[in-house]
């Protein structure tokens, strides 16, 4: 089994997260107070309408944003506390993302931009060189070592961006509305890496608005402003396999 | 993230936007190039002057009318009449053991002519010692002795310029009359050429005659008054020797009393040396100044270029924060891409300034001299400038809120 797994134990435990922006004398509370526990080995995905608060609490479970109030352990950790840079290292260690529009650093091959994790923390070019080309070869861009983001399709470069989000062996891995730039049949393709890393035993935490994607994960949690609203195990569970070799079929 | 590898990211960063770095480094390239150029023409005009003087040989003495008042400010020299060619005798027939040679100087700017040829130049009144004293040699003929000086005897020693001038095609100079200030000269000798001196001017555009026959003849005077008078000593070691004794020979001559100011200055080559350095070392200063100037220009260059590209890059720093860069990896970065900047910008400033000295030397027989330590200080301020001038931009890049920059278009 893959070392970042940990099922049954909480990777994710949030307790009245509340966030609330200030602009001027305007606050708006993008999140009303989210208790939410996420087991080690979970497929969720998170759902609800645009302004809901999907990407506010998914920037706070990602230590990229710091709550107004309410706690999060991560692993049993409370980042609460934790500074800037002591994010940064957790983000680093634990926590891989996916964005919907890539986030690739453009003129850059697809090598380096896997590699990038790992320049933060201390490992020599050689391993880095080795693990990203492996990392790549498992979303299957094994061909593509040194093709730029402007060299590759929208899918590929979002392999690309799973690849550099695993690369450092991640408890977690996050993903905001990663099929929202792809057609159809790659998002399928997409959320059948996602299906197989959990397989794996990767926790795996997805935003989407879109109910066939989020039929892809074993849990779907809803949100209304701010507010969870529902919480619901997938009863029909799409399976990206199955769908591929039906379209093959048909 | 190891120091390796942010140089890798920054020289990457940076050859991204080839032009952009190329008109960053542009005000380091020009600063350095400045410096490296102009210190090594000041150096290598310093070094010309030291072995100019070092040439003069280093038992030279000068011996001038006129007193030194206490600080140093010559009261009317010149002016005064009080060297004359009595002292002179006097200093060469008692001072023989510390003395080798000693020349009276008096200078007139003459009209010279040959032919349908003329040329204005300096002619110096002076004796046969005088080629001793500066260890001039004859390139054809031979010196005028102590009769043609007693008689002002209308005789004269041309310069190799003088000579290229009056006699531009002619091959036979010796016995040929020319006229100086109207009065009909034989030239006698041609001295071998000695080329420019440090200062550019001419060492060649000169004409010797005896002593007499430029104070009688040209200057039309029956004074006894030397302006200057070169002295050689026996030995580098005799010069105190011969300054004390001229000193005293010339005090108890003049009869100047144990506490009276002499009427006299002599200088020797150590005193004439550190006017020289001097004068070098205000012009290194200038020059300091301005290369300064000019790296600071260079320096806020960078930055300029360093504020717009960190804006430009808000993107990619809110991604590398994403991946787990702390605030401390991007200043790190930032500032690396800055002293990268400025050092390759310093190296290119290196080569240019050694291509310019080389090309001076070449082309306008300039002397020049690279030294190491001033380009190695030199490239350590570009360096030390690139720190300055990255940091603020560095700063700010470090201290962006990861999901704005992620955000940011
Ligand atoms: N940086 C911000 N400043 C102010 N308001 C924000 C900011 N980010 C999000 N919001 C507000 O918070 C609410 C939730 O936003 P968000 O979490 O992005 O929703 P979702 O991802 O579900 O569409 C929205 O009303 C949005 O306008
Ligand atoms: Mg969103």
């Amino acid at each position: 089994m893959d070392p970042s797994s940990n099922s049954g134990a909480p990777v994710v435990e949030t307790r009245d997260l509340v966030k609330i922006y200030r602009m001027g004398d305007v606050e708006v509370q993008a999140l009303g107070g989210v208790s939410l526990t996420i087991q080690g080995g979970e497929f969720a995905a998170v759902m609800g309408a645009s302004g809901s608060g999907k990407s506010t609490f998914m920037n706070l479970v990602g230590c990229l944003d710091k709550p107004t109030r309410g706690s999060y352990l991560l692993n049993g950790q409370d980042v609460g506390g934790l500074s800037r840079d002591q994010l940064a290292r957790v983000r680093g260690r634990q926590i891989g993302f996916v964005f919907q529009g890539f986030n690739l650093l453009p003129r850059t091959n697809a090598l380096e931009n896997v590699e990038l994790p790992m320049l933060y923390q201390g490992i020599a070019a050689r391993d880095r060189h080795q693990r990203a080309a492996e990392a790549l070869e498992r979303v299957g861009l094994g061909d593509r070592l040194h093709h730029t983001p402007a060299q590759l399709s929208g899918g590929q470069q979002q392999r690309v961006a799973i690849a550099r989000a695993l690369v450092n062996r991640p408890t977690l891995l996050l993903a905001d509305e990663p099929t929202g730039n792809l057609d159809s049949r790659t998002s399928v393709e997409v959320m059948g890496i996602f299906q197989e890393l959990n397989e794996q035993g990767l926790t795996v935490l997805l935003v989407t608005h879109e109910a066939d994607i989020a039929d892809h994960a074993k849990r779907i949690v809803v949100f209304k402003d701010g507010l969870l609203l529902e919480d619901r195990p997938v009863t029909r569970r799409r399976l990206s396999r199955e769908e591929l070799v039906e379209e093959a079929r048909a | 993230m190891n120091l390796l590898a942010s140089l890798r990211t920054a020289l990457r960063a940076l050859r991204k936007n080839k032009l952009r770095s190329l008109l960053a480094m542009l005000g380091i390239v020009i600063a350095v190039g400045a410096v490296v150029a102009t210190v090594a023409i000041g150096q290598g005009a310093q070094a010309k002057v030291a072995a100019q003087m070092a040439s003069l040989g280093s038992n030279l003495l000068m011996i001038v009318p006129g007193s030194i008042a206490a600080h140093g400010v010559a009261t009317g020299a010149g002016a005064t009449q009080n060297l004359n060619r009595e002292d002179l005798t006097a200093i060469e027939r008692e001072l023989t053991t510390s003395v080798a040679a000693i020349a009276p100087i008096n200078r007139t700017g003459a009209q010279v002519v040959y032919g349908d040829q003329n040329w204005f130049t300096q002619v110096q009144g002076t004796t046969a010692a005088y080629l001793q004293v500066r260890g001039w040699a004859l390139a054809q003929g031979e010196p005028f002795g102590r009769e043609e000086d007693a008689a002002a005897a209308k005789v004269c020693i041309l310069g190799k310029t003088v000579v290229d001038k009056l006699f531009p095609d002619e091959e036979h100079v010796l016995g040929e009359q020319i006229r100086v200030k109207h009065v009909p000269c034989k030239v006698i000798g041609v001295l071998a050429a000695k080329g420019q001196s440090s200062w550019g001017q001419d060492q060649d555009d000169v004409i010797l005659m005896p002593w007499s026959t430029v104070v009688r003849r040209l200057v039309g005077t029956q004074s006894d008054a030397v302006s200057t008078m070169m002295v050689s000593a026996r030995s580098p070691e005799a010069v105190d020797d011969a300054q004390r004794e001229i000193t005293s020979l010339l005090r108890q001559r003049h009869h100047l009393s144990e506490t009276a100011e002499p009427d006299f200055q002599i200088r020797n080559l150590a005193e004439m040396q550190n006017a020289a350095k001097e004068n070098t070392n205000t012009i290194a200063i200038l020059l300091g100044s301005v290369a300064l100037i000019s790296l600071i220009v260079g320096a806020i260059g960078i930055a300029n270029v360093m504020l717009v590209s960190v804006t430009e890059r808000t993107r990619e720093i809110g991604i590398r924060m994403a991946v787990g860069a702390r605030g401390r990896d991007v200043l790190f970065q930032f500032l690396t891409e800055a002293v990268v900047l400025a050092s390759v910008g310093g190296v290119i400033g290196l080569l240019l300034g050694a291509g310019i000295s080389r090309w001076m030397a070449s082309r306008f027989d300039w002397p020049t001299l690279l030294s190491p330590p001033v380009m190695a200080a030199t490239m350590l301020l570009a360096g030390f400038a690139g720190v300055v001038a990255g940091f603020y931009p560095a700063l700010r890049a470090s201290r962006l809120d990861p999901i704005e920059a992620l955000r940011f278009e």
